[in-house]
């Protein structure tokens, strides 16, 4: 039968002809793969509005071989990560509203007291972002799951919230509803051939599939595990890698039987064996996260016809999970020993792992238009998805992404050979026991200061900070700790001591004595010069930059919703030139911000100068009198205020000095060319001797000196979800040129606040058995009875900065409070490691617990 | 050029004539004979029919040697062997070919093993090369791949892909002379014997089977087939299976149609819920017509059919059976 | 009973199969490895005939040092004994191979006692040379029949029954005896977890062996040109019902 007879078959019987694509046609937005994110962010997009959107996928529907078609399904709750934490509470909501969601409650249980002392800091976690858990007996796990040998458990964390997910069908109803909306056209068994640009290379003009060239503005790449290979289309990195997580099924279990539907018996997760027991029907999923790290690399993964199951689900290697299958017969020894029941069904199946375990979210940094959603979890899916149509349709999204921004790597971060080392490292953490300080140990040492060798020469222990070594503190200065005896709140319990010195403290007393010198050559620094500089900086920083050149200006960049953006100094060095200096860690996504905004008429330019530039801050009492043998030039009070910067001579050198401090002392960074770093450094630290200069390490910058003078810091305090206002940062008046997020601001500025940052202290850090505990960030703030602390706008109150205040000999803790426990003397409990411990109120707002005046910056 | 050695194909019959198979392995056989100059001839057991004598005639088979195996008294593979390999032996012979079948493969190999020869399965064709030696391509992985090698020994033994290769009788036919070929059995010849055959009851056989309703993965569960078979009911056909619902246990192995089930070649194979894994196509390269009922317009099956109906198999299907219960009462 | 089994070592392939860049081979970087699927039943039948006569269920090899998984796989759904003729990964004829298990079954013979019963798949999956057996019977001077998807042991003899022309042939063969089986003859049974255990700590018997050219010699393999465009669509839903039936009728089989 011919085409022709068939189609006058079709008219002879009424039916419409099949629908046939043409290529060549623009759309709004081209969405590339059909797991759960692409379904969810088709239909997120139609739902703001989005109309001709296209969802290509080299698969059939509704499961096209990607990680989705393999995921177990399974959702817990709880993340240490608060993103995290609400983009699976809100793909939660976002499953049970579709009628896909089954709850099936999860334990996680311990087999060894440390893994029980981690379900505690879970618990805590859990409870601050109101997750319901309790802990389990043994006995009370067996009461769930009959199955357990609760002989070789010593608790279980019971979350009754958890449940399991239908990823597909959720995929399917969200795609089915773009199209009921006139929203979508899908386009199954498509291969993305290329990405185009435009001209000028920067933003995305047309994809090339099998079935046609689209032309498009807005491309989002939803591949999961193929992502790198189409974002290298474009000649974009999304820095992920393909990686094994072992599953087998195992079946048909007696017990399960009688059960119906897919799943009754909560999950179990053997935390201390890095796996999972899942109930699946008559079968019982057994997951592992403990083989040998087994990296796929993205150009490999076999095409659909190509494999014999599907391309995520590769061939099982059986070697590599034998050791687990001993530790899940020891867990459930007569329901898995049992000789009925049978392997039915292992692969290794692949996944998403990222460097930092975080997923991949926003547009590239490299091409305009090209939006990464990958890397997602299928307990993030929806809420990532919701989240990034968001921002996609030109708001900040209501979940702060920064953690996920895919802006966020450094060159070296997005290479081949970083995100498979790190890939390895952080695979067999999945359900490890993480320290909040814990390092990477692969890689290292990566970027350098130029004064490295000297820093460990003096004993620095390092951090990693985006790849940068950094000194935490110094053993150099341990003789410091016999001097600061009895003032050093040394730690008792082994989990606050890791990656922890009293050093640390010891430092931060000397140099609120004498002076401290700190390499923060990790600075990011960028200038930004032309014409439409200043117009272009006052468009996007909170503070007024229309100042006297040689100024420095403390400022906050807002989102559309006048969330915090960013936090960071920028010095005015001429009509037309100014510098913009951040911290690492967010640099890039900052870095993005003001390429994003930079005005469209070439009249500012951005350059990035971080490889040109170190910093080292010199603080202290002292500082004046060292800097001063080192120059000529005139550092006095009045020659040289605060909040100015300035050219000086430093020995045989020309340095950019800048008074300013993070940590509430008299003292300038020190801008040096990095060839000349070392040499600056040493004519500092030899003109220090005398005044009792120490190397400072950044346990003193980034948390003791902060904290005591109640600097709050981006990611911490300041974060998309709470206003300046409730940071207590807003100024008396608002700058009269317009910002981004300025509108937003003014309004929050007539409301009444339902939050306030609030700096609190312990009043007791014994614990039950005696040992003084202290906390590290993330507890809960209660009230006395033990009720969680909820403000108006339904956030909870946790703590997001802790650290020691040596010079008041407290331990100080940063909360939001609702407003009406936000009083001085008010009386509160934090929660930590499953006990409670009493903390007073001692400051509302930003004044500093040290130095409330502000004195020593000034003088 | 004409050589020496005689092609010899082995031919399975009965009283309707030579069976499909051997007719395709004469085919090829004859390939081998006229392109350099040897006659053809054939070995079968048993009396041949004026349907056989026939059809050898018009595949140009020059002399047939029809055995009878005293004291036999059905198939034995090592008594046909050992028969077989006389003639081959009594006549000097440079080939000898056999259906890819049951029978024609374990002759063959018996003769190989008995010789020492090796031989090729699953050949699709077959040309000679210098100094005797074969040059052939024959299927691997059930068809889902051609090999390309060289065979060497005389005679070569091989056997003929039933799916690869077409019967077409010579341009021209030729007078057949038969010839008596007694043979008495040994003991050896009697230790395997086919004891007796059992017809099986109902259903239409699937291997010759003129219209196959397949099911795959896709049906989705024992009851899913209900409607399948309600469909195969109608239009007199046999049920196919894939090999994922006979590993299920929904299905039994007897309906699976594959490299390790059944090979069928039907007028129409109409495929449900099926994605077309090389286990499963192996065993339906034949089919003249092939249809796919499924989910997804672009499954991995459809690159292999001719039609498609796209959508729910578990609502098409009785939606088709509705269809021809009306047309038929109509 | 003694029960011998041999089985191969075979990539599990998808839709479409790759070939390295010599064309050679099958390319198998990305590929997971099963026995034939022929004699994954075989392996089932005889670790059955075990479990109700009592005896020993050897499963043998030959094939590259990573073909103990296989015996492995074997061993979890309850082989007892593990034979490895270990190659070093070339692909053997099936007259080679018909040898080395030959030799391998006489010595083993010699040692411990005769098999009973030797079982094949009735082909290897991958180069389906329908043959092995039969040699390995014929040069141990054993009855064999092959295609088998029933067995029934009886005293001194087995009854096999194979398709033949829409009904079953049936055969009483004396022990000892080969049988190359196909699938269908069970469903084998998935291994437990106490299984995969077992296996693990099983000893495997290697054997060594010495390779001998054939004289069928691969040069190349190829994937078959499917004549067949994507398929025609007649509708979505029960829309393309009416132009099915039309076809049907066109067709002939709906008359």
């Amino acid at each position: 039968m011919t085409t022709n007879q068939l189609t006058s078959m079709y008219e002879k019987l009424g039916i419409p002809d099949a629908e046939r694509t043409s290529g060549g046609e623009a759309k709004r937005a081209v969405i590339i793969g059909a797991g759960i994110v692409g379904n969810s962010l088709a239909y997120h997009l139609a739902r703001l509005g989005w109309r001709d959107l296209v969802l290509v996928d080299k698969g059939p529907m509704p499961n096209p071989g990607g990680s989705t078609g393999h995921a177990s399904n399974f959702i817990f709750p709880v993340d240490y990560s608060k993103m995290m934490t609400e983009l699976t509470a809100d793909s939660t909501a976002q499953y049970k509203e579709l009628g896909v969601f089954t709850e099936s409650g999860g334990i996680e249980v311990a087999r060894t007291e440390a893994r029980s002392q981690e379900l505690r800091r879970r618990m805590a976690a859990a409870k601050a972002w109101g997750i319901p858990c309790e802990m389990l007996s043994p006995e009370g796990v067996a009461k769930l799951v009959p199955y357990v040998d609760i002989s070789i458990i010593i608790e279980g964390l019971y979350f009754p919230t958890v449940g399991v997910v239908d990823s597909l069908r959720a995929g399917t109803l969200m795609r089915e509803r773009a199209q009921e909306m006139g929203a979508l056209e899908v386009r199954a068994n498509t291969e993305i051939l290329g990405i185009d640009l435009t001209d000028d290379g920067e933003r995305v003009r047309t994809v090339r599939t099998s079935s046609g060239d689209i032309d498009t503005d807005v491309v989002a790449v939803c591949c999961g595990v193929w992502s790198p290979k189409i974002a290298k289309m474009a000649g974009a990195s999304i820095p992920l890698t393909p990686i094994v997580h072992q599953m087998i099924s195992v079946g048909p279990i007696p017990l399960f039987a009688d059960t119906v539907g897919e799943i009754v018996y909560p999950i179990v997760r053997d935390m201390d064996t890095n796996m999972y027991e899942r109930q699946h029907g008559g079968d019982m999923e057994v997951g592992s996260y403990a083989h040998r790290p087994i990296i796929v690399n993205p150009e490999e993964i076999p095409s659909i016809e190509e494999s014999a199951l599907s391309p995520t689900e590769m061939p099982f290697t059986q070697d590599d999970f034998d050791p687990q299958l001993q530790d899940a017969l020891e867990l459930m020894p007569d329901l898995l020993g049992d000789e009925r029941v049978g392997v039915r069904y292992a692969i290794n199946g692949l996944i998403s792992m990222t460097p930092d375990g975080h997923p991949l979210l926003g547009e590239t940094p490299e091409v305009k238009g090209l939006w990464s959603v990958a890397a997602s979890w299928i307990k993030e899916g929806p809420g990532i998805a919701r989240a990034v149509a968001e921002w996609m349709d030109g708001d900040a999204p209501e979940i702060d992404l920064h953690e996920a921004d895919i802006a966020r790597f450094y060159d070296h971060q997005r290479t081949r050979v970083h995100v498979t080392a790190r890939a390895r490292e952080g695979f067999n953490k999945m359900y490890g026991i993480v320290h909040p300080a814990e390092q990477w140990e692969s890689l290292r040492p990566t970027r350098l200061s130029p004064v490295y060798d000297r820093e460990r020469d003096l004993g620095a222990f390092f951090y990693e900070t985006m790849g940068w070594e950094r000194p935490y503190w110094y053993e150099s200065n341990a003789g410091l700790l016999q001097k600061y005896e009895g003032r050093l709140m040394e730690r008792e319990a082994e989990w606050e001591s890791r990656w922890w010195s009293p050093i640390i403290n010891a430092e931060h007393l000397a140099m609120r004595d004498a002076c401290g010198l700190t390499d923060l050559s990790a600075f990011v620094v960028m200038d930004v010069t032309g014409p439409g500089a200043l117009g272009a900086l006052q468009h996007l920083a909170v503070a007024q930059l229309d100042v006297p050149i040689g100024r420095v200006v403390y400022t906050s960049l807002l989102d559309e919703r006048a969330g915090f953006k960013s936090d960071l100094t920028i010095m005015r060095l001429g009509h037309d030139h100014f510098r913009v200096v951040t911290g690492a860690h967010t640099g890039m996504t900052e870095k993005k911000w003001f390429v994003d905004h930079l005005p469209s008429d070439g009249s500012a330019q951005l350059s990035d100068l971080t490889s040109s530039w170190s910093t080292f801050g010199l603080w202290g009492p002292r500082a004046r009198d060292i800097l001063a043998k080192c120059t000529s030039d005139d550092i006095s009070h009045e020659g040289f205020p605060f909040a100015t910067c300035r050219t000086i001579e430093l020995g045989g050198v020309r340095v950019l000095a800048s008074r300013i401090s993070y940590i509430g002392e008299l003292g300038w960074e020190i801008y040096v060319p990095i060839e000349e770093g070392a040499k600056a450094w040493d004519t500092i630290f030899a003109a220090g001797q005398e005044f009792g200069l120490v190397p400072v390490g950044i346990g003193v910058y980034a948390t003791t000196g902060r904290l005591e003078k109640g600097y709050r810091a981006l990611s911490s305090e300041l974060t998309a979800d709470f206003t300046i206002i409730e940071a207590g940062m807003a100024r008396p008046t608002v700058k009269k040129q317009d910002f981004i997020g300025r509108e937003a601001y003014l309004a929050q500025r007539d409301e009444t606040p339902v939050a306030h940052l609030c700096t609190l202290t312990v009043n007791d850090h014994r614990s039950a058995s005696g040992v003084a505990r202290y906390m590290l960030g993330g507890e809960p703030i209660v009230s006395l009875e033990g009720e969680r602390l909820v403000d108006g706008k339904g956030r909870p109150s946790y703590v997001t900065s802790a650290g020691s205040a040596p010079s008041l000999g407290k331990h100080i803790l940063l909360s939001y409070l609702p407003t009406n426990v936000a009083e001085v003397g008010q009386q509160l409990m934090v929660e930590y490691m499953g006990e409670s411990f009493p903390v007073t109120v001692d400051v509302v707002g930003s004044t500093p617990l040290f130095d409330p005046e502000n004195l020593r910056v000034r003088s | 050029m004409t050589m020496t050695g005689r092609v010899l194909c082995f031919v399975e019959h009965d009283d309707a004539g030579i069976l499909d198979p051997s007719l395709r392995a004469l085919t090829l056989a004859r390939s081998l004979s006229s392109s350099s100059g040897r006659s053809l001839v054939a070995a079968l057991v048993g009396e041949a029919s004026a349907a056989t004598i026939e059809s050898l005639s018009k595949y140009a088979v020059s002399d047939a040697y029809e055995v009878s195996i005293e004291g036999l008294d059905g198939y034995s593979p090592a008594g046909w062997a050992r028969a077989v390999l006389d003639i081959v032996e009594s006549l000097g012979t440079s080939a000898v070919v056999a259906s890819g079948t049951e029978r024609g493969q374990e002759i063959m190999a018996s003769i190989g093993a008995i010789t020492g020869l090796a031989m090729a399965a699953n050949c699709l064709s077959a040309s000679w090369l210098e100094a005797g030696a074969l040059q052939l391509s024959r299927q691997r992985w059930g068809g889902s791949l051609i090999e390309d090698a060289v065979l060497e020994g005389a005679p070569a033994l091989l056997t003929v892909a039933s799916d690869g290769v077409l019967a077409a009788p010579a341009e021209t036919p030729i007078a057949t002379t038969l010839h008596d070929v007694r043979t008495v059995a040994n003991d050896l010849d009697r230790r395997v014997v086919v004891r007796e055959w059992i017809a099986r009851g109902g259903g239409v056989a699937l291997a010759n089977a003129r219209v196959v309703v397949g099911g795959g993965r896709g049906v989705g569960s024992e009851e899913g087939f209900a409607a399948i078979d309600e469909l195969a009911n109608l239009l007199g056909a046999a049920v196919g299976v894939s090999r994922v619902v006979t590993s299920a246990g929904w299905r039994p192995h007897a309906q699976q149609v594959g490299q390790t089930g059944t090979k069928i070649s039907p007028d129409l194979y109409l495929a449900c819920g099926i994605s077309g894994a090389t286990q499963h196509l192996a065993g339906c390269r034949s089919a003249k017509h092939v249809v796919a009922i499924n989910t997804d317009a672009e499954a991995p099956f459809l690159a292999r059919a001719d039609f498609a109906l796209v959508g729910d198999l578990s609502v098409i299907v009785p939606a088709i059976s509705e269809a021809i219960r009306l047309r038929t009462s109509s | 009973m003694n029960v011998l089994v041999c089985v191969k070592r075979v990539p599990m392939v998808g839709a479409r199969i790759v070939l390295s860049p010599d064309a050679r081979e099958v390319d198998v970087r990305q590929l997971g490895f099963t026995m034939s699927p022929h004699e994954e039943c075989a392996v089932e039948e005889a670790v059955r005939i075990v479990e109700q006569r009592g005896g020993t269920a050897s499963v043998m090899t030959l094939g590259p040092g990573e073909a103990s998984e296989q015996l492995r796989d074997a061993a979890s759904i309850g082989a007892t004994h593990l034979v490895h003729l270990v190659t070093d990964g070339r692909e053997w004829d099936a007259v080679a191979t018909a040898e080395a298990i030959v030799n391998a079954v006489r010595a083993l013979e010699e040692e411990r006692g005769s098999y009973d019963l030797i079982l094949f798949g009735n082909e290897a999956a991958d180069t389906g040379d329908y043959q092995v057996g039969i040699r390995v019977a014929q040069a141990l001077g054993r009855p064999s029949i092959g295609g088998i998807k029933h067995v029934a042991l009886g005293e001194g003899t087995l009854e096999a029954r194979r398709e033949f022309r829409g009904g079953d042939e049936v055969y009483d063969i004396p022990l000892p005896c080969v049988i190359a089986v196909k699938e269908g003859i069970n469903l084998p049974r998935y291994p437990s977890l106490p299984g995969r255990m077992r296996a693990k700590k099983m000893a495997i018997e290697e054997i060594p062996v010495e390779w001998r050219d054939g004289s069928l010699r691969t040069e190349r393999l190829r994937i078959p040109v499917e004549p067949r465009e994507r398929a025609e669509i007649l509708g979505n839903g029960v829309e393309g019902v009416p132009a099915l039936v039309a076809l049907l009728e066109q067709w002939g089989i709906l008359s």
